[in-house]
């Protein structure tokens, strides 16, 4: 039980979308916005909470604290709101809550066209992720994460840069295709298990007590494989996401990128592990595959070629997806918490990195990164961000993602050396594009074309509107990365328990 | 048989068991008393009492929903009033209630006898309530035919208008077509029930029950399997299913736009209803013919319809098409049923989410159509956004839910058919129903694509003024939308009464 006098779970998925309903009956604008900082605000504030709070709760079966339920009217299907975190959970739950605060204030202070419109979308998006981290029924867990995609393809289509119309169609039609093939994977599993019901401890209750026979696990936790796959851009089913991420406005980009799409390997460590613990051995080898050689290593290249700076952090986020997958595909307490830290520290960074991404184009009014140049000259504070962002994305120490990073290689070193030295090698190839990116912005004299530009209207450094969240992101990636046992004891303690995972290896 | 027979007979019909069709042909008389009595003037009125009238009798009917009758035949076992025919009769009176909406709005430009459309919907909505209860192949195909005959009339209401009258000719031949077929399968279904050389041969072979059990006796008869094939065939004419759709495009795109969604939704819902009685309970022996029959009309159901549904730019056809795959997304559930009960609620819900979804769609288009009423363009809806945002964010919901995207009720729909499917162990056609609903998002996404990102600037929403929308109209596909959205969420009592047993 929570020390609040209410569920900080449901009332952190409750107000973003109060607010959204507020606005869609009509707020005056000005209320909007005053109202759309109380619903970015409260879901950030009440992770922070139940982060704090966390250690000194009494866990509950399989490690869940905040635990509570409520009715749909579905019961007899097996289907209600079970709301609830445990500590793979909760790390996920707070990046929810501080990107969303970052994407939210960043939106407000963007003067989008329709920004009530905007905002509006983005609460609900906000909704769904605290929701979808907040969950313990499989149902629900989904139904979030369907809700939260929405807002993006309407976003993407409305507010979204060059070919948003198509951007949003393929984005459509790659998710859904994902969606389903998990939602296949999850009815197997629901029908299957016997149990009748999407309750995730009712099903790790049954399913520790009566596993699945071996191949039907293969099965179900290859539906589960691609279909989550597929929504965290496994090579070579990532398409959709640089161009879906170079169309976005950058407030849906950060969201998405950010904290949405690790739904899917949220999806794999909480459900798809527990449950079907003979399941991940077969496909191991084929996953690592995938992830190194097609999401580190070329997606790396590519992303060397890239010279749309959105486009670049969009293939950059693509690559460190491979990272995640390989940490998944050693199968060992180490690994996977590995995976959890680094998407809390890539969550960060590369919302951070859209944010900032977004700021430069403002002041040089282009995404080229053979046009830019010499921009520290006129904005340090926004380089100094920009510099520390990319920094984070390499994996440097002091940020969140080296710790990830970290234990995936050590973890992917006891499962497979040839694979560990090659995702290594990834790192320099990020360190390549990353650090090139930057000269190239910020250092340097200015191109021909922003010299023009930077005439007509001299770039500003970063108001504090925009200093904010990108401070917000920052202080979270050097908390974690100075105190990274702030996270890993509760996903130490999450993870333990679960079968499929040795302790090491 | 003397008069003593005669008046024993008609002594057991439990009149109060069809009250509701009762009160809807009176209804349906006391339009044309109306229209003959009043002044011309004041025919708008008679509209007024068509739908008060009807929430009177859906009043009446939801007031009576676990009436004594339900679950015990009538007329002698013509009739079989049960659970699921009181969820189809709300069902099929709600979509009568706004086909007469929506005719009020359509009509409302256009010069064409009104009192006679509401009339003859009354009827056909009676009919098919009937339909869905009857327990007899006679009382079975009466109804049919009286609703068939009803559409004929309807379809081609538009007597001035070319595409009108060549869909009401198509319905007709097709219409009669189909007719024929269920005929032809239903006397050979009578004819080897009668013969006295096998087990269990019954006089009564009209009879569900009599008929269930002669087959039940006989589960491998040659001519039995012919015959449950040809009704088979007759009623996946009503359902749109494949290979028996061929109409759907035509007589979609010709009818007037209240009788498009009429067909759409309540016609093929009474063949559904139809459909799972007949699965369930009489072939029920038959499974082994039944199931393979209808699972390879599904996958052929929900590719066709999908990949039809890609290319068409003309709104009527694109939701015919896509109503095509929807039948097949029913399909399953209804092959489902055979094996896991929980298959027919989830059939049913389905049904509901489809109504409120198709009903949304429909009065959206119901506004926006131009003069000609048969012309219905995908460009007609850029910039729909600036026009008339209510209009945009209700047509979104419903698309949404007909997508199937979560939060809808659409989704909860093809959820539930799913689970039911994957219970019966239906991994194949579960795998065409993904492809299926990827492929349907192309096309609802490119209708919403229309109606929010295209021409969405201001000099094109200058050129075309705001679309008014009346405030009955207007509250109607308010709550058809919020409707999609909280049995979306909650499911509540509805989900109950349809899932339990």
């Amino acid at each position: 039980m929570s020390p609040l006098p209410f569920d900080p779970l449901l009332v952190s998925v409750a107000t973003p979308l109060a607010v959204a309903l507020a606005i869609a009956l009509g707020l005056p604008k000005r209320w909007s916005v005053l109202l759309a900082y109380v619903g970015f605000a409260v879901p950030a504030l009440l992770a922070l909470h139940v982060w704090w709070h966390f250690g000194d709760q009494p866990l509950e079966r399989h490690g869940y604290a905040f635990l509570t339920q409520y009715s749909t009217g579905l019961d007899g299907l097996g289907i209600s709101l079970r709301l609830g975190v445990n500590g793979v959970a909760m790390p996920l739950f707070l990046l929810a809550g501080l990107v969303g605060l970052a994407a939210g204030l960043y939106a407000i202070q963007s003067q989008a066209e329709r920004l009530k419109l905007y905002l509006m979308l983005l609460l609900i998006m906000q909704a769904g992720l605290m929701g979808v981290f907040a969950s313990v029924n499989v149902f629900f867990f989904y139904f979030f994460h369907e809700l939260a995609l929405i807002p993006t393809f309407i976003m993407v289509g409305l507010w979204g840069g060059r070919d948003r119309a198509y951007a949003a169609m393929k984005l459509t039609i790659y998710l859904t295709a994902g969606a389903m093939l998990s939602l296949i994977g999850l009815i197997a599993l629901y029908v299957k298990s016997g149990a009748n019901s999407f309750d995730l401890l009712a099903l790790r209750d049954l399913l520790a007590a009566h596993p699945l026979g071996e191949t039907v696990q293969k099965h179900i936790l290859g539906l589960l494989l691609f279909g989550f796959g597929i929504l965290v851009s496994l090579w070579p089913f990532h398409t959709w996401a640089p161009l879906g991420y170079g169309a976005a406005p950058s407030s849906a980009a950060m969201l998405h990128a950010g904290v949405l799409k690790k739904f899917g390997l949220y999806g794999l460590i909480q459900v798809a592990l527990p449950l079907l613990p003979a399941g991940l051995a077969p496909w191991s080898h084929l996953l690592a595959g995938l992830a190194v050689f097609g999401n580190v290593l070329v997606i790396g290249l590519v992303t060397m070629a890239q010279r749309d700076l959105k486009q670049m952090v969009g293939y950059s986020s693509v690559m460190h997806m491979g990272y995640a997958f390989l940490g998944l595909a050693c199968g060992s307490v180490l690994g996977s918490g590995g995976v959890v830290l680094l998407m809390v520290g890539h969550g960060l960074s590369v919302a951070l990195l859209f944010l900032l991404s977004t700021s430069v184009h403002q002041r040089t009014h282009t995404f080229d990164l053979g046009e830019m140049g010499g921009l520290a000259r006129w904005a340090p504070g926004l380089a100094a961000l920009f510099a520390a962002a990319i920094f984070a994305s390499i994996g440097l120490p002091g940020f969140a993602n080296f710790w990830g990073e970290l234990s995936i290689f050590v973890a992917l070193w006891h499962y497979s050396p040839g694979f560990a030295v090659a995702a290594v090698a990834g790192v320099i190839i990020s360190a390549i594009y990353g650090l090139r990116a930057l000269a190239n912005v910020f250092f340097g004299p200015p191109s021909e074309r922003f010299a023009e530009v930077a005439a007509k209207h001299p770039p500003t450094d970063l108001s504090w509107a925009e200093r904010l969240p990108a401070l917000v992101l920052l202080a979270a990636l050097l908390g974690i990365g100075f105190w990274p046992k702030s996270i890993s004891t509760a996903i130490d303690r999450g993870l333990a328990p679960v079968p499929a995972l040795v302790a090491r290896r | 048989m003397d008069l003593t027979d005669l008046r024993t007979l008609a002594g057991r019909n439990e009149w109060g068991a069809m009250l509701p069709e009762l009160l809807m042909g009176c209804l349906a008389l006391l339009l044309l008393a109306l229209a003959v009595v009043l002044p011309k003037r004041r025919h708008g009125q008679i509209v007024g009492v068509a739908i008060l009238g009807q929430v009177a009798i859906l009043a009446v009917l939801l007031l009576t929903l676990h009436s004594a009758y339900v679950g015990r035949e009538a007329f002698n076992g013509l009739l079989l009033p049960s659970r699921s025919g009181q969820i189809l009769r709300v069902f099929l009176l709600l979509s009568s209630l706004l086909v007469s909406l929506l005719a009020r709005v359509s009509f409302a430009t256009r010069p064409v006898p009104r009192i006679e459309f509401y009339h003859l919907v009354l009827v056909v909505a009676a009919a098919m309530m009937l339909l869905v209860q009857s327990h007899n192949f006679v009382m079975l195909f009466v109804a049919l035919e009286t609703l068939t005959v009803g559409f004929y009339i309807l379809v081609s209401y538009f007597r001035s208008s070319e595409a009108s009258l060549e869909a009401g000719l198509k319905y007709l031949v097709l219409g009669a077509l189909s007719s024929a077929l269920l005929l032809f399968g239903i006397v050979l279904l009578y004819g080897v029930a009668g013969n006295p050389l096998l087990p269990g041969r019954t006089n009564h072979a009209f009879d569900y029950s009599a008929l269930a059990y002669f087959l039940a006796e006989n589960p491998h008869n040659f001519v039995a399997s012919a015959g449950i094939v040809l009704v088979l065939a007759g009623v996946a004419f009503k359902i749109g299913a494949v290979p028996f759709q061929i109409w759907i495009p035509d007589v979609y795109q010709g009818a007037p736009t209240p009788v498009t969604a009429f067909l759409a939704v309540a016609s093929k819902a009474a063949g559904f209803g139809v459909l799972l009685v007949l699965v369930t309970d009489v072939f029920a022996a038959y499974g082994w013919l039944v199931k393979p029959v209808l699972s390879a009309m599904a996958i052929a159901t929900i590719l066709f319809g999908n990949v039809a549904a890609l290319t068409q730019h003309n709104v009527k056809r694109l939701i015919g098409l896509s109503g095509v795959s929807h039948a097949g997304f029913l399909l399953i559930g209804v092959v489902a049923a055979i094996s896991v009960p929980m298959a027919v609620g989830a059939v049913y819900f389905y049904l509901y989410a489809y109504l409120i979804a198709s009903f949304t769609v429909f009065g959206v288009m119901t506004h926006l159509a131009g003069t000609d009423d048969a012309v219905q363009e995908l460009e007609h809806y850029a910039g729909l956004s600036r026009r008339s945002p209510f209009l945009a964010g209700v047509l979104a919901v419903g698309l949404g839910s007909l997508a199937g995207i979560p939060p809808l009720a659409g989704f909860m729909g093809k959820l539930f058919v799913f689970i039911a499917a994957a219970k019966a162990g239906m991994y194949g056609l579960l795998a065409v129903a993904i492809a299926g609903v990827v492929l349907s998002i192309y096309y609802y996404f490119g209708w919403i694509r229309a109606a929010y990102f295209d021409g969405d600037t201001a000099s094109a929403a200058a050129a075309k003024a705001p679309v008014a929308v009346g405030a009955l109209a207007g509250f109607a596909l308010g709550a058809l939308a919020l409707a999609s959205v909280v049995l979306g969420f909650y499911q509540g009592p509805i989900g109950q009464w349809l899932s339990a047993p």
